[in-house]
């Protein structure tokens, strides 16, 4: 009997606070946000001639070697915002250690570097598999490739690149990075100003 | 000073151990081999059961046992031999501190061997030999010279001179009589003069020399309410690490080395309190033991727990804080007189009187004016006039040689004073105010005065009679302070004199003009605000205040319903004894905690034997955890079980000894505890199992 | 700036945060549990449910509650996601699998949130926010709840009331959590954190491809997980996603979210120790000095060990970048890392199960000390009390009485309840992953071979029982051995211990507490500080010692 009652109490407490806490308070800060906030609250998302191509937020899978590269991702087949996560290997792991010296050796031939010079992101998956960013070390190691292949100037190219380096909030929190979609979408916007044409 | 552990002379209760001085000196090989035939019987499952740390040691060891039976190795035996080494080291500490009391035991026994009684029947007075051990409460049995009394009671008729040393140790008999505060006799003591008639007050088996048997032996020694939650924590600890092996089996066999069953009883028996979970009952046994050997019995060891617990002491003015009476201390002159003629006239009038009051006026005009004492026949022509409580002075009339008549009177100031005015005489000025400063002074005051037939009556000045509080007392309440312990100085005495003594003493507080329903007040006021009480009494009148005392200890001469009450018996009636008790109780909470805290400190060595000896060959890596450099796999876990072994015997005396108590605050003995037996935990059990290592090692063929 | 300085810059900002709001939030909540009045809404919330919140339960009655209301909780989140496809928002997702339903209406009850799901693929928004945020609120207010309770028995005298659970769990709830979610909630959306109600949006990407991007209610939900310690991510990738935590800024705010209440709860203590005159606000001060002293050594040590890198494969790539994202790097990664393992969160900005070794074994250990440094919303004060007291045992027998905290002595009853209250996880964890590593087909969700996958199986048991939530995520723990299994887990690993820290806090209301005295253990000064971060390192040490070693320890000593 007791035990009923306070389970009959805990189900109207537990309605109670559904209707506050799971209906009122969401649609609360959906309200606040879409008034105040669209562009964030709906995702950040990045138009190129009115139509979205992704968002800001979000990183991209890119194989074209005229595009500056994210980093390796675990995230389903590759940036899969559905399928977001990391690889989970373990520091020992064989498995591991054979897909960094594979990266490393791929990023090197790739970007006419040595291999050591390829810094540690592009060797390894982000936790999300959708990380946004790079290093600006390895958004550098790119750039003359970039340039390469789209024949452009490679210290506008790396000029680009400097414009893009976000510092460390208020100076010290987080790491510096560089957005790879801004700066993908620079870099067209830079050719065709240009006039040298960028790839698809 | 006042540390708990100084062997003590005085009253030792009688016996071949009772002479042995506590400490170190007490535990011997000797001790240890006459303990060993006790310690095996011990192992009997049903009595190891009751500890759980060694009755897990103890299921290990005939695991293990069967384990080396089915597969022998050299390995399996050393390991089996040093589990059961570790069970019969635990029983043996319990077996040695029982064997301390069980000699005491033997002696209480003797004097209880063979009595019988003379019981008055009901009608008539006439008297009946019957054994003691039919004796009910209620009857009467006659007791003359020469006869065992035989049994505990009350004197209900006449009195009689007693030697209680078979109980008290002491030998100078004492008075027992009818009526008062001195009526109880003990069942066992001996009756020296006279004839007593003594009312049965206990049942069979049941006397105080029963209770004290049982005690020292520890026949029905319970565990104590802390005792249990110590054991229930050693018990849940035992859970944990038997959770932590058993577990540590699939994960070994994933990790590819499963681990043999021997090994992981051996690390089991390692990390489990055994220490403690030995020392236990022994550091029990060893506190009760103490107290007996300060000649305190502790009717149960719940009482000797509550008494680390005390905060507050009620302590009775006259015998614990001051010498028992009160002491000439100044003579004050008035109207110009002579110091020395008063001296002398306080002197002629204290030499009737035979009050320690009035000794102690003679011995201070001796002392300090060189005064001899004359006997009262040295003195011709001279009438003594003794003191009376009627007329409240005492005195002597002098015969001169002119054939007057000198009058010299001590006494009460209301008393003198009346009594110079009867003589025609007039006080003076300055004797009001000089009695007053006495008054003040939290002294008595006396007024001394002579007349000479003829001449008015006059004062000659003051005698200061003041309490003498006991040397040392100062120092020994201002370190209960340290402690957090309240003093409360219990006296009969007006406010004013009351808090004189009180300031003189030390003491925190007191209660003036008490009566027992004031001394009960004040205890449960204490209780009310969460503070435990303790006191000393003796009377019937303290009955009720001992027994909601919650650490009441009676005076051994005191009365039979002071004893039932109280919940400890000093048998040296000695009241200043309290402090002591105290410290006897703390320290019994210190040295369990103290040996809790070094066996779990301990485990932290033999994590690094035992665990990379057990997985190196799997994983080479934590041989960076082999930090003692153990030599091998195998002499590592040896080291580790023979070093929690050995550690049992070398803590024996440290058990039965207790940790040593300094009188200071909480956070001061914290620190010092922790850092020997916490620190100390931590590193001992290093240098110890590397020590072992490198003597197993050193065996020849032990390391191929 | 250089990394160190920064990281060290990083760690004095929150800091600084965390000592400008102890006082202010501390106080606050004090008053919100003691104050004799009701708001408007909290009185109808009552007469809804036919509570009289003017009336105290008894422990019994209050673990009642607390077990009768989780109960419920639990049978309606089960409910809402065995019915997902029935319900409006659901993204066209079927009915969550039936273990997995249980397993997750367990965690998140339990404030738990180990997720055996993914969440842009098993959840629609509806279950996202009525359900699921629902319960980051109200398992976060029983916790606090309880908290109080067992506050109120250290402090009152001679009393068997510990307070009405309804009104503790009704006011945490809508005065604490809610103003200060919501508050949080707008932050993140500044930050860029979404929230909105849409479908996952397909694009046509830069180069070509088509990518999704997901929606959902994720501020608001995002706020209350990391205030609540709760941790269940939006999103598989948790706050490692950008959605959840787009930049620095939001993922300091979420580490200071996280730690703000179980650290303010100290002060909440000691306020109400004083208010009772049972105590003072240096109680609260030492318990969290003790909490504060293991976290900042623990952060020390992971910090270390991820910028050190250490592990073949690691060093390979030249950093410990593997599961982090480059906006955090090391040091932001290691020090949300160490919040919501020292917090009971679980929720992860990088994955632990690619960490270092020891930086990897550090956050396990922080588990597995009891979540109590400073632990979860309400368990962390609960927890630190509990191990206070035993620490006062021993303490208290070593200066020569009868143990006692704040007077009130520990007999056989209270230390027994303090040995099952400490026994419990270390029982579930090590039986878990004992049985774990036994039965054949449970071997098989390892994803890394030696003793990586051990750790990966210990981490989940350990995270599973002391309601933590994070995981070594290598494992795939979405199997019915493990949804069922760790769901016992959870389901022990938060009742038990309330049920027995309630049953203590009965034992102790019921007593006169002794007075303070020279004589008694001193339980505000450093040196019980030190006595007490020894106890939690020790029995925990003791406990785990074994089994890390075949984990974390050989994996870093390989």
């Amino acid at each position: 009997m007791l035990w009923l009652r306070q389970a009959a109490a805990g189900l109207r407490v537990l309605a109670a606070l559904t209707v506050v806490l799971g209906l009122g308070y969401p649609l609360a800060v959906l309200g606040a946000g879409q008034l105040l906030m669209p562009g964030q609250a709906n995702g950040s998302m990045v138009e190129r001639d009115g139509e979205p191509v992704g968002s800001r937020l979000i990183g991209q899978p890119v194989e074209d070697p005229s595009y500056f590269h994210g980093r390796p991702s675990a995230a389903g087949e590759g940036y899969d915002p559905l399928s977001s996560g990391a690889s989970n290997l373990a520091p020992t792991s064989p498995e591991l250690l054979a897909a960094v010296e594979e990266r490393r050796a791929a990023a090197a031939e790739l970007n006419g570097v040595p291999p050591e010079a390829v810094p540690p992101d592009a060797l390894t998956a982000s936790g999300s598999g959708l990380d946004p960013h790079i290093s600006p070390a390895y958004a550098r190691l790119q750039a003359d490739r970039v340039a390469r292949e789209r024949g452009m100037d490679p210290a506008a190219v790396a000029a680009l690149v400097e414009e893009h380096v976000q510092g460390r909030g208020l100076g010290f929190l987080g790491e510096p990075a560089v957005n790879v979609l801004e700066l993908n979408l620079a870099l067209d916007e830079a050719a065709e100003a240009a006039g040298a044409g960028g790839a698809g | 000073m006042s540390t708990t552990t100084q062997a003590r002379g005085t009253g030792a209760v009688p016996g071949p151990s009772g002479k042995a001085p506590a400490g170190r000196s007490a535990f011997t090989v000797r001790a240890l081999a006459a303990a060993l035939p006790s310690a095996l019987r011990k192992l009997d499952p049903r009595v190891m059961v009751k500890s759980p740390v060694m009755f897990t040691v103890e299921i290990g060891s005939v695991f293990t046992t069967v384990l080396a039976v089915l597969e022998p190795s050299v390995f399996a035996w050393t390991v089996t031999l040093w589990l059961w080494a570790t069970v019969v080291f635990a029983n043996l500490a319990e077996a040695v501190a029982e064997g301390r009391g069980k000699a005491q035991a033997a002696a209480l026994r003797r004097a209880k061997e063979h009595t019988s009684a003379r019981r008055l029947s009901g009608r008539g007075g006439a008297e009946e030999t019957v054994p003691a051990a039919g004796l009910r409460p209620g009857d009467l049995v006659v007791c003359e010279a020469g006869d065992v009394i035989p049994g505990d009671g009350d004197v209900v008729e006449g009195v009689a001179s007693v030697d209680e040393s078979a109980v008290t140790g002491e030998s100078a008999p004492v008075i027992r009589e009818s009526g008062g505060d001195r009526s109880a006799v003990t069942g066992g003591t001996r009756v020296l003069s006279d004839r007593i008639v003594v009312q049965i007050t206990t049942r069979p088996g049941e006397s105080f020399l029963d209770r004290m048997i049982a005690l020292v032996e520890g026949a029905d020694r319970q565990k104590t309410p802390n005792e249990l939650a110590l054991n229930i924590l050693l018990a849940a600890l035992t859970l944990v690490f038997l959770l932590a092996v058993v577990t540590l089996q699939p994960l070994a066999a994933y990790s590819g080395r499963p681990q043999s069953a021997l090994v992981l009883v051996a690390l089991l028996v390692c990390l489990i309190p055994t220490t403690i979970g030995a020392l236990l009952s022994a550091i029990g046994i060893a506190g009760m033991d103490r107290l007996v050997r300060r000649n305190v019995l502790a009717m149960s060891g719940r009482a000797v727990e509550a008494a680390g617990d005390v905060n507050t002491l009620l302590l009775d003015k006259t015998g614990t804080i001051t010498l028992g009476d009160r002491q000439a201390s100044a003579f004050v002159p008035v109207g110009g007189v002579d110091p020395r003629e008063l001296a002398g006239a306080a002197q002629l009038s204290s030499l009737a009187d035979e009050t320690p009051e009035g000794r102690s006026v003679v011995v201070f005009a001796k002392r300090e004016f060189g005064l001899r004492e004359r006997t009262p026949g040295e003195l011709a022509r001279a009438v003594w006039v003794p003191f009376s409580a009627q007329t409240r002075m005492s005195g002597a009339d002098l015969g001169e040689d002119d054939g007057s008549v000198l009058r010299v009177r001590k006494g009460a100031a209301a008393a003198v004073l009346e009594w110079v005015r009867d003589k025609g005489g007039h006080p003076g000025e300055e004797v009001g105010p000089a009695v007053d400063a006495v008054s003040a002074g939290g002294g008595t005051p006396l007024v001394v005065a002579e007349w000479r037939e003829g001449e008015p009556a006059r004062v000659l000045g003051v005698i200061h009679l003041k309490d003498i509080v006991k040397e040392g007392l100062r120092e020994r309440f201002a370190q209960l302070r340290a402690m957090g312990i309240r003093t409360v100085m219990i006296t009969g005495d007006n406010p004013l004199t009351a808090r004189a003594i009180a300031a003189e003493a030390g003491v925190d507080d007191f209660l003036a003009e008490a009566t027992p329903q004031d001394k009960l007040d004040l205890i449960r006021r204490e209780q009310e605000g969460g503070r435990l009480v303790a006191m000393t009494g003796d009377g019937t009148n303290d009955a009720p205040a001992l027994a909601q005392a919650d650490v009441g200890v009676a005076m051994n001469t005191g009365t039979s319903a002071a004893k039932e009450a109280g919940n400890m018996v000093d048998l040296d009636s000695n009241p200043t004894k309290l402090i002591e008790i105290v410290e006897i109780g703390k320290q019994l909470l210190i040295t369990r905690g103290a040996l809790t805290t070094f066996s779990v400190a301990n485990d932290i060595a033999k994590y690094f034997a035992i665990i990379p000896a057990m997985f190196v060959a799997v994983f080479p890596g934590l041989e960076a955890l082999n930090i003692m450099r153990l030599s091998t796999p195998e002499t590592a876990i040896v080291s580790a079980v023979v070093f929690n072994a050995l550690v049992i015997v070398a803590l024996i005396p440290l058990a039965l000894r207790g940790v040593r108590y300094r009188a200071e605050a909480a956070g001061r003995l914290l620190g010092r505890n922790l850092l020997v037996y916490g620190v100390g935990g931590l590193i001992v059990p290093f240098l110890g199992i590397k020590a072992v290592d490198l003597v197993i090692s050193s065996i020849p063929g032990v390391v191929s | 700036m250089g990394q160190t300085l920064a990281g060290l810059a990083q760690i004095g900002l929150l800091l600084s945060l965390l000592a400008a709001l102890y006082v202010p939030l501390g106080d606050y909540l004090a008053r919100v549990y003691s104050g004799r009045r009701h708001l408007r809404v909290e009185r109808l919330v009552y007469r809804f449910a036919g509570i009289d919140p003017d009336t105290e339960q008894t422990w019994t009655g209050y673990a009642r509650a607390v077990l009768a209301f989780s109960a419920v909780s639990v049978l309606v989140l089960y409910g809402l996601q065995r019915l997902q496809h029935l319900l409006p928002l659901s993204l066209g997702l079927p009915p969550v699998a039936p273990d997995q339903a249980w397993n997750t209406a367990v965690s998140f009850v339990a404030n738990t949130n180990w997720q055996s799901y993914s969440g842009e693929s098993t959840m629609g928004h509806l279950v996202q926010a009525a359900g699921l945020a629902v319960q980051n609120f109200a398992s976060a207010a029983v916790g606090m709840a309880v908290a109080v309770a067992v506050v109120r028995g250290i402090s009152r005298r001679r009393t068997e009331l510990l307070g009405n659970f309804w009104v503790d769990l009704v006011r945490g709830a809508l005065r604490v959590l809610l103003p200060i979610s919501f508050a949080a909630a707008l932050l993140l959306l500044a930050g860029g954190v979404v929230q909105n109600l849409a479908a996952p949006v397909e694009v046509t990407t830069l180069t070509g491809g088509t990518q999704s991007i997901p929606g959902g209610p994720v501020a608001s939900q995002e706020a209350i997980k990391e205030l609540g310690t709760n941790g269940g991510g939006f999103y598989n990738a948790n706050s490692a996603h950008p959605f959840e935590n787009p930049n620095a800024f939001t993922n300091l705010l979420e580490i200071l979210l996280i730690l703000l209440i179980p650290v303010s709860l100290t002060r909440t203590y000691g306020t109400m120790l004083a208010a009772q005159g049972a105590g003072g606000h240096r109680h609260g001060t030492a318990l969290l000095a003790a909490m504060g002293t293991i976290f900042l050594l623990s952060l020390a040590g992971v910090t270390a060990a991820e910028v050190s890198g250490h592990g073949a494969a690691l060093q390979a790539a030249g950093g410990a970048m593997e599961g982090k994202e480059t906006r955090f790097g090391e040091w932001a990664s290691a020090l949300f890392a160490t919040a919501t393992t020292s917090t009971s969160t679980g929720a992860v900005n990088s994955f632990h199960s690619s960490f270092t070794a020891f930086g990897g074994g550090l956050v396990m250990l922080n588990m597995l000390l009891g979540e109590v440094t400073p632990g979860g919303v309400g368990s962390g004060l609960y927890g630190m009390l509990v191990i206070s007291m035993l620490a006062v045992f021993l303490g208290g027998l070593m200066v020569g009485r009868t143990p006692e905290y704040l007077g009130k002595k520990l007999g056989s009853r209270e230390i027994r309840l303090i040995a099952l209250y400490t026994l419990t996880t270390p029982a579930l964890v090590l039986a878990g992953t004992a049985v774990a590593l036994s039965v054949p087909g449970a071997r098989e969700s390892i994803l890394n071979a030696g003793p990586h996958g051990l750790s990966e199986v210990l981490y989940a048991f350990g995270s599973a029982a002391n309601n933590n939530g994070s995981a070594f995520a290598g494992l795939s723990a979405n199997t019915p051995f493990y949804n069922t299994a760790l769901g016992l887990a959870i389901l022990l690993g938060r009742f038990l211990p309330m049920v027995l820290v309630l049953a203590l806090a009965g034992a102790l209301a019921g007593q006169r507490p002794a007075p303070a005295t020279a004589g008694t253990l001193p339980t505000h000064r450093p040196l019980f500080v030190g006595m007490v971060v020894a106890t939690v390192l020790i029995v925990t040490g003791l406990t785990f010692f074994p089994a890390l070693a075949l984990g974390p320890i050989a994996e870093g000593l390989a």
